[in-house]
């Protein structure tokens, strides 16, 4: 028996200069869903000052609607994509609207509570309706890498990479150059004044968590076709996404942004030369460590007091 | 005429409730924890289903003792926690005299305390490290293979596949360190260098890290160990970094039909190490039993690519009925002592057990067949 498909090819191994390229790519591209993931969080984290649980399940929610309108509706995936971001900023704004609305005057642990339970209703609702078993997603790209001398990456990688890019310029646009940002910052920074002011302050807070929720389910909808979907994939997310923010300062985006890099660096790196079987625990030893010299977090400004 | 209606009501439920234990009583209970939900739910839940298909044939065929069969299922969430409170309940609550359980062995693992404590016999189905009857519990009983014997019975295809330097990327808990450990001895032992042995979380999606390192280790066999939602994604992977090396996966939850649906292209060259081999069913020692179960499982319109696992719960359930019928009684030290003396026609092959472990505490075990498949164009195909 002699095996075609996968017999070995010594030319193709790459020297360890190469192996450090393929490593640095492998990290870039993951580092941009990180950034997504966490952006997303910042906003309603860092800035809102919600603990909210339920950003891994917005994550979920993306990957179940591409999903539902690729393999089930057999809509383009293109298009698919546009519907389950906006799907996720519509979730989001309903669960600030029916959860988070009244209790605004509520201390933190009580909301933290109802987060807590949002995130298990919502999980044990996608196993209920999607069961256990693992999905996957057909993406329309070759299934032949992109090749640059002997660093490899997927088509659908370098897609999710390109498009979380352009979903981090376009928060960073929203939030520093247009009338709403302005008004969200303000709400955040001194409620009372910015009511005084004539904001709108739960349209504002509503809008806030509507868009870190579409960040979630856009970061879940790019990369449910690159790894398979299932009920518990939110908490892995959710995990590095909390990470990140507190890594990055909270509430900064540039924080998050670079927050998610050094994490997915940390990650790679960690496991291609030092053991792979602490891969989660290098990027967590990283937070350790910068925690202990810069407490509040890598790019926190001077605590805003408005 | 009131107080009349009452008293009729009144004597209708004492019937009920005095009928009620001496219904029950015509059950044989039998306790089953799977992960239904979590990270293993998938496969859970075939193994379950394929032990309600035994539980409706033996039923149908008069039960065993007189008596009717009834599995009680619990959910361990693929959770070792979990997976002790189902023990927990299933033996003080349910009183079940044997149990079967509990597919991971880090789940199995944490169980077997309670075997020993309670004394209780468990048929193991699915787990694989060598630990659970080599640590001296004698309440076990695993028709699955370990990974010792897996190993070994790969043995002579490492020169029939001409295996020169071998890689191993495994998950990091007690099924896939067992599996990369007794693997990478044995590959040894044949003459084979081994190169670089990699773990990985068991929640973990993305290898990239891990593969690149293996494709700079240049081997031509990479054994993978670990369930078929991470060999999905492995494989996706290892095609995107144009990693060549030919990809072997032990354990036998590799679920190919799975594989071939969700990795397309990717999955074929890839090689699988099996326990059933349902796309040909002559392969295998009972070809009418497993012919059989394979048709009622299409029948029921249940997904095909859980054959490989649903199978497990099959002849799990019926040896554990073997055992009951030989003890003559529901009672758990009685099953346990007659548990070593069954033989049973399994859809893997013929069940029996030997004796595993320091000397008067053996564990039994199983030595089941061993099969080693491998995807083509999409397809199964013997190799």
């Amino acid at each position: 028996m002699v095996c075609k498909g996968r017999g070995p090819a010594p030319r193709d191994r790459g020297n360890p200069l190469e192996q450090l390229l393929q490593h640095g790519a492998n990290a870039l591209i993951l580092g941009g869903t990180y950034a997504l993931l966490g952006i997303g969080l910042t906003l309603i984290f860092g800035i809102m000052r919600v603990v909210n649980f339920t950003h891994g399940e917005l994550y979920a929610f993306g990957a179940y609607m591409m999903y539902l309108w690729v393999m089930r509706l057999h809509v383009n995936f293109f298009v698919a994509l546009l519907l389950a971001v906006a799907l996720g900023v519509a979730l989001g704004a309903l669960i600030e609207y029916v959860l988070l609305r009244r209790l605004r005057s509520s201390d933190i642990d009580t909301t933290m509570l109802v987060m807590i339970g949002a995130w298990i209703a919502m999980q044990n609702t996608e196993q209920l309706i999607w069961s256990g078993v693992a999905q996957s997603i057909s993406a329309p790209f070759p299934s032949q890498p992109l090749q640059i001398g002997h660093v490899y990456i997927g088509w659908d990688r370098l897609f999710v990479f390109v498009t979380a890019l352009a979903l981090i310029g376009l928060a960073y646009y929203l939030i520093n150059r247009t009338k709403l940002g302005k008004a969200m910052r303000a709400t955040f920074q001194d409620r009372e004044t910015a009511m005084l002011m004539g904001i709108d302050v739960h349209l504002v807070n509503t809008a806030t968590f509507a868009m870190g929720s579409g960040l979630a389910a856009a970061a879940g909808a790019l990369l449910g076709p690159v790894f398979v979907v299932q009920p518990s994939m939110g908490d892995l997310a959710s995990l590095k996404a909390f990470a990140i923010v507190i890594l990055g300062g909270l509430g900064n985006i540039t924080g998050a942004t670079v927050g998610g890099f050094i994490l997915a660096f940390m990650e790679e790196l960690g496991a291609g030369y030092i053991s792979s079987g602490f891969r989660d625990g290098m990027g967590f030893l990283v937070i350790i460590l910068i925690l202990i010299f810069r407490p509040t977090g890598l790019f926190a400004q001077k605590e805003r007091i408005g | 005429m009131l107080f009349r209606l009452s008293s009729i009501v009144l004597a209708m439920t004492a019937t009920a409730v005095l009928a009620g234990p001496a219904l029950a009583q015509e059950t044989i209970k039998i306790g089953v924890t799977e992960p239904l939900t979590g990270a293993f739910a998938a496969s859970g839940n075939y193994v379950t289903q394929g032990a309600r298909i035994a539980e409706d044939e033996i039923n149908k065929a008069g039960g065993v003792l007189g008596k009717k069969i009834q599995l009680i299922v619990e959910d361990n969430k693929s959770n070792p926690t979990e997976a002790v409170a189902t023990a927990e309940k299933l033996i003080n609550s349910d009183k079940v005299p044997v149990m079967m359980g509990a597919w991971s062995s880090t789940l199995t693992l944490a169980v077997m305390p309670k075997l020993e404590e309670y004394k209780i016999p468990m048929l193991v189905e699915t787990s694989s490290s060598d630990k659970i009857t080599t640590s001296g519990n004698p309440y076990i009983f695993r028709i699955s293979p370990t990974s010792g014997m897996e190993a070994r019975a790969f043995t002579p295809l490492v020169k029939k596949l001409g295996i020169k330097k071998a890689d191993f990327l495994a998950t990091n808990n007690d099924f896939g360190l067992g599996a990369s450990k007794a693997f990478s001895e044995m590959a040894k032992n044949a003459g084979v260098k081994i190169g670089v042995v990699e773990t990985m979380d068991p929640n973990a999606t993305d290898f990239s890290a891990q593969l690149a390192k293996i494709k700079a280790s240049g081997g031509d066999t990479l054994f993978v160990t670990t369930a078929v939602e991470q060999i999905t994604l492995i494989l996706k992977q290892a095609n995107d970094l144009q990693l060549k090396t030919r990809i072997i996966t032990t354990g036998g939850s590799n679920a190919p039909d799975q594989l071939i649906e969700q990795a397309g292209a990717a999955a074929n060259g890839s090689m699988h190490l099996v326990f059933f081999t349902p796309w040909f069913p002559d392969a295998v020692k009972n070809p009418e039993i497993a012919k059989k179960f394979v048709s009622i499982w299409n029948d029921k319109k249940y997904n095909v690519g859980g054959l490989t696992e649903g199978f497990r719960g099959w002849d799990g359930i019926y040896t554990i009925v073997a055992g009951i019928k030989a003890a003559g009684s529901a009672d758990p030290a009685a099953i346990t002592k007659a548990l070593w003396n069954v033989k049973v026609k399994g859809i893997n092959g013929d069940i029996a057990f030997i004796k595993q472990g320091p000397a008067g505490k053996e564990s039994a075990q199983n030595v089941p067949s061993v099969y080693l498949v491998k995807i083509e164009g999409g397809k199964v195909v013997r190799d």
